[in-house]
């Protein structure tokens, strides 16, 4: 009995022991892909690409909050992405000269990322307001028709927004002092002050990895704390943490307004590193990936989410877009060249394989699923669900062949 | 409907409020008293102060805490979780204190936790404090939901049934239980069937039957009710 206790005990202890080594490889991974990626390619386009992991990553910490904290499901996340990016884009850049208000604005990113947090915050509030007395399936299509609106809105403000013609020419931050060395290809090791990130894939890279490292910190701050218990007792049971003393209204409003507004911050974000910004970059599939990264992370684990934002973000932008020409250049060095030429109906292997890009992807996700429902890195809650599921479906067919 | 049942007994001890002319039933008048339900008429008056419609969670703050009569309790979340949400009401932290993990939070944590692990051994499960409270036997649940509901610092404790499935020797715990309570101040209102229980540890009773109280007082002058027996054992004659 008390051996049985000792265990449990360290259960904890090692669920606590997985997160640090999973934080420690993640961090050093940062560190050192940068290096590793322009000593071996020689170019930086990869760092870039991990950049643009690096939303996903702030996005996916962001709705786990709302879904996998507070079991609020969100299928319009991306609108709250939007309302960040185009924040920043529209404070940021000549767009509102050609407006009704005749006059660009320009304020400093540093400034703009809290007003874009604030702005997806409040947002979330306002679509909370109303919605948040509704439950799981109904709170998830009034949030699904959010996602549509906002870009909608984004588009046919076209006065203001540019709509369908985007919002480009976008200031970059600047810091006032910034470290260079012959790893940027800018010559000795050197201090620059009044640095203007103007591009610089290596500096937004730096930037990120440092953003989402606070992020990290104040979301697992929020989940030991009163509110995050809050939030996974209105998971648990509505009506009993209410009679706890729970707030369930506002605690649910701030679950939303919370995850909005990281989705914010990395909308103001991703607006400074591209430098242009269309309603077409935040459509419904936005909303759905970054949801497919929480759950194929494992909902609730922040570790396990950043893991499946990563690998996801891989599997999505990297691994299936490149298949074509891998599968092509494949074909060539085993001597089935003959396959890469069109041929009637058939339109070569890389066109082939191209049409059949969302076939596989569907086909991986489904894998995954199947091999690991509870996701990658999953929560010790969602394990142990799964686990009484399974048990509880043996006993139900253990009672029926009884019966039988 | 439950309240339909010959043998509803409402239990009061150290009650000194009174609830409005109708209470419902049983587990209604729970209902109502903490919020989840309004009234279709009657006040609940608690402590001088008309809380009739308030919210449950307004309630909480007032002082008025409650177990259910089918257990709910958070089961997926650790047995200390489960008591330290019910300290929620008491905690001050405020969602920035809690993202900077500022020193007071910190200090209130702590405290927070040593006051749920208290708790805990309290009611007697102070060794299951790291497990899930889904993964403890039907006694302990009982018992770690009592502990909630006594981390929100309650004036009235509001039991519902909480010896429901017990064998004998669990009532007798169970009892221990209550009477621990009630030495920390705390008033006890318990809804239960079984007379021995009853009998046992009230200084006061309310018998309802079809939502209709139909006596009130000590054990003794309830035991000679007339309307009580025949509620119990039904109309001779």
């Amino acid at each position: 009995m008390s051996r049985a206790v000792f265990t449990r005990f360290h259960l904890r202890e090692r669920i606590r022991d997985r997160d640090a080594a999973v934080y420690g490889i993640l961090l050093i991974a940062a560190l050192l892909f940068p290096i590793i990626d322009i000593y071996a390619t020689g170019g930086t386009a990869d760092v870039s690409q991990a950049t643009r992991a690096g939303y996903f990553v702030l996005l996916a910490i962001g709705l786990n909050v709302v879904v996998g904290f507070a079991g609020l499901l969100d299928l319009g996340y991306a609108a709250f992405f939007a309302i960040g990016a185009y924040t920043y884009a529209l404070l940021a850049s000549p767009q509102l000269a050609s407006s009704p208000a005749h006059h660009a604005v320009h304020i400093n990113f540093w400034i703009l990322i809290f007003v874009s947090m604030f702005a997806a915050g409040a947002a979330g509030a306002i679509l909370g307001f109303p919605t948040l007395r509704l439950r799981g399936d109904y709170l998830a299509i009034v949030t699904l028709g959010f996602g549509e609106i906002v870009p909608q809105l984004f588009y046919n403000f076209d006065q203001w927004t540019g709509g369908i013609n985007a919002v480009g020419i976008i200031d970059q931050p600047h810091l006032p002092f910034w470290i260079q060395g012959p790893w940027s290809g800018d010559g000795p090791f050197q201090i620059v002050s009044n640095f203007n990130f103007n591009g610089d894939p290596l500096a937004f890279y730096v930037l990120i990895v440092i953003l989402t490292g606070i992020a990290v910190v104040l979301v697992s701050n929020l989940y030991r704390s009163r509110l995050g218990r809050a939030w996974m007792a209105i998971r648990e049971d509505e009506v009993a943490a209410a009679a706890m003393g729970i707030n369930t209204v506002t605690t649910k409003l701030l679950a939303f307004g919370i995850g909005a507004s990281f989705s914010g911050f990395a909308g103001a974000f991703y607006a400074a590193d591209v430098s242009l910004v269309s309603p077409d970059n935040f459509l419904f599939i936005v909303s759905i990936t970054v949801l497919v990264m929480v759950v194929l992370g494992g909902m609730g684990n922040i570790s396990g989410v950043i893991i499946g934002a990563l690998v996801l973000y891989f599997l999505v932008f990297y691994l299936i877009p490149g298949l074509p020409e891998n599968a092509k250049n494949l074909a060539n060095s085993v001597g089935l060249g003959s396959l890469n030429s069109k041929s009637g109906d058939w339109p070569g292997l890389a066109e082939e394989i191209g049409r059949l890009n969302f076939i596989i992807y569907g086909a991986i996700l489904v894998g995954m699923m199947l091999l690991r429902p509870q996701g990658i890195l999953p929560s010790r809650v969602r394990e142990q669900e799964l686990k009484h599921a399974a048990v509880q479906e043996e006993e139900a067919v253990v009672e029926l062949t009884h019966a039988s | 409907m439950s309240e339909q049942a010959a043998d509803n007994i409402l239990e009061l001890t150290n009650l000194t409020k009174r609830f409005g002319p109708n209470g419902a039933g049983k587990t209604t008048l729970f209902n109502n008293v903490t919020g989840l339900f309004q009234p279709t008429s009657g006040r609940v008056v608690f402590d001088g102060r008309d809380i009739t419609g308030s919210k449950p969670h307004q309630v909480a703050r007032w002082g008025i805490a409650r177990t259910f009569q089918n257990i709910r309790l958070f089961d997926y979340m650790s047995c200390l979780d489960n008591v330290r949400v019910g300290r929620h009401v008491r905690m001050k932290a405020k969602v920035w204190d809690s993202l900077f993990k500022l020193p007071r939070e910190r200090r209130e944590e702590e405290r927070v936790s040593e006051e749920a692990m208290e708790l805990l051994r309290f009611v007697g499960i102070g060794k299951q404090a790291n497990q899930y409270a889904r993964n403890l036997p039907y006694g302990q649940q009982r018992r770690l939901e009592i502990a909630r509901a006594l981390a929100t610092d309650p004036k009235l404790l509001l039991l519902d049934e909480p010896a429901a499935g017990f064998t004998p020797q669990e009532k007798v715990e169970l009892m221990q239980l209550v009477k621990k309570i009630l030495g920390r101040g705390i008033t006890v209102f318990l809804i239960e069937h079984d007379m021995k229980v009853v009998m046992g540890i009230s200084e006061r009773i309310v018998v309802l039957d079809h939502g209709e109280k139909i006596a009130e007082g000590s054990p003794d002058e309830v035991r000679k009710d007339v309307r009580v027996i025949e509620a119990y054992l039904g109309k001779s004659a």
